[in-house]
């Protein structure tokens, strides 16, 4: 007989090899090819931004779980995640501080005052980009040109809207390959899609979300600003690919259920295009998934999906 | 040849490890030297003794009578003297009276155990009665009495047997090796059970991960034009009832329903081979195929165990422990019931022995829910087990209910995805637990 030390634990006794750590990881390794656009064509500055970002994350997960008294998860990757789409989200010509104010508050604001992984009710990099750009509003949106010398532009959904009147619209290539202005990863829209399909690949987000923000935006453009090409330049300049595939589906602040990703996709399909549309901010894309996450735990509550074998309501 | 790949929504793929066994052939184990028969073996009551201390029994003689509908008769499983009539821990967790019987090597049958005649003359009485007092119970793991499952109320009506051939749980593989090697004896299980219930539609329900037992199954039913082998994709829950029948006929079982609500009884192929003997040659349920495998088991097999024989002896047979077990689990890892102790009894709902090494054994540390709605996405049930598990951990039992707590079907799957490795199903299985007993209080 054996002695009395088998485990004896309640099924399953079989556990998938995934773990938070390799779903973190595998967000990183989507962001890598944007990460390293964004320093190929922002060069130094795109970097130093990008460190700083990152680091003040994990120094300030690090230090407040510290300061609570609660187990340190720096670890778990997903501090640098936050800090890494926070850089994504400013623009190449940002003071080193913004980054740090903008990682600092989205760690301990808005992840770690409400419970730490899993429960922000909202995207963590979204709401401190929003805090950013309320505070510092000229700072925040500074474009600037690719290249070494930070040289003013527009972005091509500003030229689009008209408020950029005397500059003409950069040829698709450019907007399709991020050799652009705008935040520091959002230009490439096509590396920025090789991320999400890894991730979809991975099985670390699914389809329901990214496809249908997309979708909507892109027929709501076709419909309401008058054709192909400015559809065309609506889903792949600006930010909605980082936001579709990196941001909508943060999964503490998007929905669980099947049926209300969708309509959380919906959703910001049609706040961002109104936005861009009749709205004052080029700022779709961020408010358009943080109106969207504080309806998450609703739309969680009225999507239930049917029980199988639950007797169907007629009617 | 119809090569359909059926399946269900939701479910998970876990790793297989079947290549420890599935190309092990079926082995006879040793002639065990005393056996422990628990007279309860089953879902439903258990069985009084009908033999007492001292006494010599028989193969194949009846040493447990039922006393209720819901119940299954229990045979010795070799021949010689009744030791002792004592509760003894049966593997199901619980102590359970058991019947101790030393073998006097004679290995004498029983007079009762002899053929029942042709298929062709036996009428569905005599069919359900042969199942009966064999003690035949459902040989798939959870062990209910197969004449009861056969015997619907006159208002159900039945137009479809399937039998489960699926095995999805990881490491088995005492039903492939079964339909490999035995497949005549499955089919003629399959016409006996349509017979006696009077269906003419019968499948054979098996995952395309045994290919091998597709391809003999289907050789075997070639001239039998009422069956028909369904080929299913190899997921898990796969085997699960409901699932099943889902996948085979896109029926849906309703909430808190049985099969027959749709037309249809599911029976295990191990089932249908038991009752193919029990006609035959007269045996009643004595043996079973028993996969005795995992990492620290020196050499798997598939072994055809005496009821009653201690897991330790079967292990034995199977060259003995590889290093330290850290963990004895009865069926499969999935669903299966892990043990105390190496010395409970083979009873005839032991599809598996699997002794996992320590490191397999551990259980990692539960970290934050991430909310990645993985488990929303694989319940085959369409639950959302997060949710639940929150409010069974925090002792908000009413909430859990309202989502659908009670439809969980404890398959596990949830718990196997999360990444954080949260005791999803264990959690929920608390809920259930204390909802029933609520119910019952009322």
């Amino acid at each position: 007989m054996v002695d009395n030390k088998l485990i004896v634990s309640s099924s399953p006794h079989l556990r998938s090899d995934e773990t938070i750590n390799r779903i973190m990881l595998d967000v990183i390794i989507a962001l890598l090819p944007a990460t390293l656009a964004s320093i190929y064509y922002f060069r130094f500055n795109a970097l130093k931004l990008i460190v700083l970002a990152v680091l003040t994350a994990m120094v300030t997960e690090a230090l407040i779980q510290k300061l609570m008294k609660k187990p340190i998860t720096v670890n778990d990757l997903s501090a640098v995640i936050t800090g890494l789409l926070l850089a994504f989200n400013i623009p190449a010509s940002a003071p080193w501080w913004i980054p740090v104010i903008g990682s600092a508050f989205a760690i301990a604001i808005v992840k770690q005052a409400f419970g730490g992984l899993g429960h922000n009710f909202m995207n963590p990099a979204l709401a401190a980009r929003a805090m950013l750009l309320a505070s510092w509003p000229v700072i925040m949106t500074n474009w600037v040109a690719p290249g070494a010398e930070a040289v003013s532009t527009a972005t091509p959904l500003a030229i689009l809207k008209g408020e950029a009147a005397n500059q003409i619209l950069p040829p698709l290539k450019d907007v399709f390959f991020g050799n652009v202005g705008g935040s520091l990863g959002e230009t490439s829209a096509i590396l920025l899609i090789l991320g999400g399909a890894y991730l979809l690949y991975r099985g670390v987000i699914n389809w329901r979300i990214p496809f249908t923000y997309i979708g909507t935006v892109a027929v709501m453009m076709l419909i309401f600003d008058g054709g192909l090409t400015s559809m065309i330049y609506h889903i792949f300049a600006g930010g909605l690919m980082l936001g579709a595939f990196f941001m909508a589906t943060d999964y503490a602040s998007s929905p669980v259920t099947p049926k209300g990703q969708i309509i959380f996709g919906i959703g910001c399909g049609v706040i961002t295009s109104v936005i861009r549309l009749y709205g004052g901010y080029p700022e779709g894309v961020s408010y358009s998934i943080l109106l969207m996450n504080v309806v998450a735990p609703l739309l969680d509550k009225y999507t239930s999906p049917r029980v199988f074998g639950e007797v169907k309501q007629n009617g | 040849m119809k090569l359909k790949n059926l399946t269900f929504k939701g479910g998970v793929h876990p790793p297989h490890f079947k290549e420890y066994t599935e190309k092990i052939p079926l082995e006879k184990a040793k002639e065990p030297q005393t056996v422990i028969i628990p007279l309860a073996q089953h879902i439903g009551a258990p069985c009084e003794p009908i033999v007492k201390v001292g006494d010599r029994v028989k193969i194949g003689q009846k040493i447990g009578e039922p006393k209720a509908f819901v119940s299954a008769p229990i045979h010795s499983s070799i021949a010689g003297i009744v030791k002792k009539i004592v509760p003894y821990t049966s593997p199901i967790g619980t102590q359970v009276l058991s019947v101790v019987i030393e073998s006097d090597g004679s290995n004498e049958v029983d007079e009762n155990v002899k053929p029942k005649g042709d298929l062709e003359s036996l009428t569905k009485e005599e069919i359900l009665n042969i199942i009966k007092e064999a003690g035949i119970t459902g040989l798939g793991g959870a062990g209910f009495p197969t004449h009861v499952k056969l015997s619907p109320p006159p208002d159900k009506k039945i137009d479809t047997i399937i039998l489960n051939g699926a095995e999805c749980e990881p490491y088995l593989t005492s039903d492939h090796r079964l339909m490999l090697e035995n497949p005549e004896k499955v089919v003629f299980g399959l016409k006996a059970i349509m017979k006696a219930v009077g269906v003419n539609k019968g499948f054979i329900g098996i995952e395309n991960n045994k290919p091998d037992a597709i391809e003999v199954m289907q050789n075997a039913v070639k001239n039998e034009p009422n069956i028909e082998v369904a080929t299913l994709v190899t997921k898990y829950p796969q085997g699960d009832e409901k699932r099943l029948i889902n996948a085979v006929t896109g029926r849906e079982v309703p909430a808190g329903g049985l099969p027959m609500d749709v037309g249809v009884i599911v029976n295990n192929v191990g089932t249908a081979a038991a009752i193919a003997d029990a006609i035959q040659t007269g045996m009643p349920l004595i043996q079973r195929i028993v996969t005795i495998t995992g990492s620290a088991i020196n050499e798997p097999k598939n072994l055809i165990v005496k009821i009653g024989t201690p897991f330790i002896e079967v292990i034995k047979q199977c060259g003995g422990y590889k290093g330290k077990p850290g963990k004895i689990i009865m069926g499969g890892p999935m669903m299966g019931i892990a043990q105390f102790t190496d010395e409970v009894p083979v009873i005839k709902g032991t599809s598996g022995i699997l002794v996992l090494n320590e490191k397999e054994a551990k259980i990692s540390e539960p970290k934050q829910c991430i909310r990645c709605g993985k488990c929303v996405d694989i319940c085959p049930v369409n639950l959302q087990p997060l949710f639940i598990s929150q409010f069974a951990l925090k002792s908000m039992y009413d909430e859990a209910e309202y989502y659908h707590a009670l439809d969980c079907i404890e398959c596990g799957s949830c718990s196997f995805i999360c990444p954080s490795k949260r005791p999803l199903l264990q959690s929920i299985r608390v809920a259930k637990r204390e909802l029933i007993s609520r119910r019952k209080k009322r």
